[in-house]
Formats: structure tokens, C-alpha cells, sequence
């Protein structure tokens, strides 16, 4: 760029200079010469802008780890991964699995020795997919140099569990938070209600089972 | 152990889905991937405007004036990363496609911005959807992944997941899906397939024991295109189960659901 300046200041100078030199050849210039000398050729470049050929961020996949608290069975370590598409700035489609280990019911503790699951059942995994939508998208603040872009979203889907050997219907709704650190790294913070009826003790009763986690997504 | 087998070919089956759904839109890129297309257009409005990020609660902190050459870096849902000359440097930011709509090519020519429409349903290449309804009185989530051969036919895999009160099950199934209106907002269809159903009574259940049974189905729908890509989809299917005991098992499913097209 300076450069550039320093070039056109010397054209300047070097015109000036001319000028002064020999008036006469620049004011009376030879007609057909300045036709054969186009000042700069530039060829229109030819292709057509191909919005589709344009790469698409609209895909975020990405890890997550917590605590989900399971009725009657404790609260344990979850670990997941989420995959995501965002269809417009506000409605993303989600899909997520999740997996923890389910602890001892307090009648396994106080009877000694009765287990209602096997060491397999105690295993718990999840899937579901889930529409979500975008509340609040801005800037936040974190102390005075510190702006970052995120937003919150809540979340609802339908999916399965396979709790205690069996697969059930579970429902989930949540809200969560979106750090975007980067246009490629996001961070959530999520916290999620997993819905499913069971008649594992007894009785055929609805369960609700809260899942706090965080997590880290990379936009694709 | 066949519990286990369910369980293990549920989440395969999944899995597959979503790698399908993640190459898909891939393959596309693939060729493009190693030489990205940053094409440069030139503002023709007074101005237009650039926000920190890809939404419309990021503010505006710069604005690119008329003659400015952008370069389109990428795009996310309905926003466009671009790169202005500001002074000596260059600056990012994020443009939305209405704004977008302000610029010109290089030679001055409007361009296509594209926005997805319903005739491009017609246009389609795939389809991949996800729905849930009633299985015979049991729950039923189903995910399906379809090719269209040509604007009226689709040739569909669909993987169903159904979760009663006393058992469980798994269903795969090809199927031959027919639009005879593709173009309608909306559109009805007819479906025919077959596969195979793994049923599996839950633990609490006695004396009852895992079985898997071919199937087949026959069924009609309707899409109601909503806007861009998605589609709001509803289907009754009824199904055959061609059990090996005297009778086959009749069992109606309804669904609703969404479905995405590319």
C-alpha cells in the first residue's frame, strides 16, 4: 500500500517534471497514439458466482460429560456426543447419545445382598433426537475485555433409554447455553430432563431423570 | 444375549444413519474441499451491513460502502462470512442473505443467493427424515434415509425403533415410496416395503422368549412442504407380520414427523 502511494506521488512529480520540461509535447499529443495505448487492461473474469459451491457450516458435532441423576438409582457419571444441523439461524435438528451406570437403590443398600439389576443392566445408554430453538442469541460479557457470541436454546425430543434391559420411550426437554468461541468451537452447557415410564420396581411409574453436562462442538 | 443384539444393532443402525446423513453432505464438497471458493463480489447499495457473528443478535460494528469489494469466505444457515478492506487491513464479518442480496459480481451481475423453494422438492437427491407415532399401541420412533431415482419414486431405508409397555422391538425395512404430485404443497404418497421385526418382551415379563419376523407393509402419507428444506410428513402404514405361528399379526402404525430434502 505504501508503495502504491510512493508510485503515485513519483508519477506526480515525474508528470510535473514533464510538464515543465516540454509543455508543448503534452499539450499537443500525437491523436492516434493515445488510442494505441490503453492505460491498464483488466479481463472481466468470466465465471459466475456459484453460491452453492461455498463452504457450509451448518453441521456441530461434538462430545459431552456430567452428571445425570437417575430416579431411585443415584447420580453417576455421563458421558455422550451430539451431532447437530442448524436449518436456520433459530431451529437446529439434534440428535445426541449418552451413556452412564446406574448406583444402588437404597432398598439394594439397607436389605444386604438383594440386587434387582445385573452388573449389565447397570450400564444405561440413551438416544434422541431432539428440535431445538435459539432464545436469547448476543454478546456476553466476562469482566471488561471479554465479549463473547452465544446464545440459549431449548431443546425437546422423543428418543429411547435402555434402562435396566429394557428399551423405553423417553421423552427430553432442556435448555442449554452456547459459548461460540471460535466460528469453528462452540461450548455448551446443557441441563436435560429424560422422561420413561417403568415397572422395574413394581409399579408402572413415570420417572424423571436430570442430566447437567458440559460440552464442546466443532461447526463442519 | 439377543437383548444385547438389539441394543447392539439399534445403535449401529443409528450410527450408520448418521454417518449416511454426514458423507452425503460431504460428497459434495469433497472435490472442493482442498481448494476452498472464496468468490469476490462488489457492493452496488450505499452500504451494507456486517455483524460480529452469524445471527441477528451479534450487533453491527462495521459497514462495507458502495463499490467495496467483499470476499465470501463460507456460509452458515442464512449468513455469509465475508473479508472487506478496511483502511490497510482487512476485516471479517457477518452478512445476512438479505443484505447479501446489495451486491453484484465483478462484471455487475445479479446473483442467485438461492433461496429453497418448494418446486426444489421436485429437484430433490435425498431425503432423510425422522418421525414418531403409534405402533399397534406401542410407541415407535423411525428414521429413515431416501433416494430419489426420479422426481415421483424413492427408494427408502427406514430403521424403527418401537418401545411398548411389555416389550421392545427393532424394524428395518426397504421400501418403494411413489409422489404422484411432487410439485403440490401438499403432497400425498403411497409407500410399499418389506423387512424384518425383532421383538423382544421386556424383563419383567416371564415366559416369553425374543423372536425376528419378515414383514410387509403397504401405506399412504402426506408431505406439507413448511419452508427451505423441511417438510412435515404424516404416514399410516399397515403391516404384516408373517409370524411362524397359523396366523400372520396385522398391525396399523400412524407417524408424524419431519423430513429435511437435498
Amino acid at each position: 500500500m505504501e508503495s502504491r502511494i510512493q508510485h503515485i506521488f513519483l508519477a506526480a512529480i515525474v508528470a510535473m517534471g514533464t510538464l515543465w520540461v516540454f509543455p508543448a509535447a503534452v499539450a499537443a499529443p500525437d491523436p492516434d497514439e493515445l488510442e494505441l495505448e490503453p492505460l491498464v487492461v483488466r479481463e472481466p473474469e468470466r465465471r459466475e458466482i456459484d453460491i452453492d459451491r461455498l463452504d457450509k457450516e451448518n453441521f456441530e458435532f461434538g462430545l459431552l460429560g456430567g452428571m445425570m441423576s437417575v430416579e431411585d438409582f443415584g447420580s453417576n457419571t455421563v458421558v455422550g456426543a451430539r451431532v447437530a444441523y442448524h436449518v436456520t439461524e433459530d431451529f437446529f435438528v439434534e440428535g445426541q447419545y449418552g451413556k452412564t451406570t446406574l448406583g444402588e437403590t437404597s432398598f439394594e443398600r439397607l436389605s444386604g445382598g438383594a440386587q434387582i439389576l445385573s452388573d449389565d443392566e447397570r450400564d444405561m445408554t440413551y438416544y434422541n433426537v431432539s428440535v431445538g430453538y435459539n432464545i436469547f442469541p448476543g454478546e456476553s460479557f466476562l469482566g471488561r475485555g471479554l465479549a463473547f457470541k452465544g446464545s440459549m436454546y431449548v431443546v425437546a425430543g422423543v428418543g429411547s433409554t435402555n434402562f435396566g434391559g429394557d428399551d423405553l420411550f423417553t421423552i427430553n426437554a432442556g435448555v442449554g447455553y452456547r459459548l461460540i468461541a471460535k466460528d469453528w468451537l462452540a461450548f455448551h452447557i446443557d441441563v436435560r430432563d429424560h422422561v420413561f415410564e417403568t415397572d422395574l420396581l413394581g409399579a408402572q411409574e413415570t420417572k424423571h431423570n436430570i442430566e447437567f453436562s458440559g460440552g464442546v462442538t466443532l461447526f463442519f | 444375549m439377543n437383548g444385547r443384539l438389539v441394543r447392539y444393532l439399534g445403535t449401529r443402525l443409528l450410527l450408520a444413519l448418521v454417518c449416511l446423513f454426514v458423507a452425503v453432505s460431504a460428497q459434495a464438497r469433497v472435490l472442493d474441499f482442498f481448494q476452498t471458493y472464496q468468490p469476490e463480489v462488489v457492493v452496488s447499495d450505499p452500504y451494507i451491513e456486517m455483524h460480529t457473528g452469524p445471527g441477528r443478535g451479534y450487533p453491527v460494528f462495521y459497514v462495507a460502502g458502495q463499490g467495496d469489494r467483499i470476499q465470501i469466505l463460507k456460509q452458515r444457515t442464512e449468513w455469509f462470512k465475508v473479508r472487506v478492506p478496511r483502511g490497510q487491513r482487512l476485516q471479517e464479518g457477518w452478512v445476512h442473505v438479505e443484505q447479501m442480496r446489495h451486491t453484484l459480481d465483478l462484471e455487475g451481475n445479479q446473483i442467485d443467493f438461492g433461496k429453497i423453494a418448494l418446486g426444489d422438492f421436485a429437484r430433490r437427491r435425498w431425503e432423510l427424515g425422522l418421525n414418531g407415532g403409534d405402533f399397534g399401541g406401542a410407541a415407535s420412533i423411525t428414521g429413515y434415509l431416501g433416494y430419489a431415482l426420479n422426481k415421483h419414486i424413492t427408494v427408502q431405508f427406514e430403521a424403527t425403533q418401537i418401545l411398548g409397555n411389555f416389550s421392545d422391538g427393532l424394524m428395518a425395512s426397504g421400501n418403494i415410496v411413489m409422489y404422484p404430485f411432487p410439485e403440490w404443497r401438499v403432497s400425498p404418497y403411497f409407500t410399499i416395503g418389506t423387512g424384518m421385526i425383532k421383538t423382544k418382551p421386556h424383563t419383567t415379563i416371564v415366559q416369553a422368549e425374543d423372536r425376528t419376523d419378515e414383514i410387509v407393509h403397504a401405506g399412504t402419507g402426506v408431505n406439507v412442504y413448511l419452508s427451505d428444506r423441511f417438510i412435515l410428513r404424516m404416514e399410516y402404514k399397515r403391516h404384516t407380520v408373517l409370524t411362524s405361528r397359523d396366523d400372520n399379526q396385522e398391525i396399523d402404525q400412524w407417524k408424524a414427523g419431519f423430513s429435511i430434502f437435498f
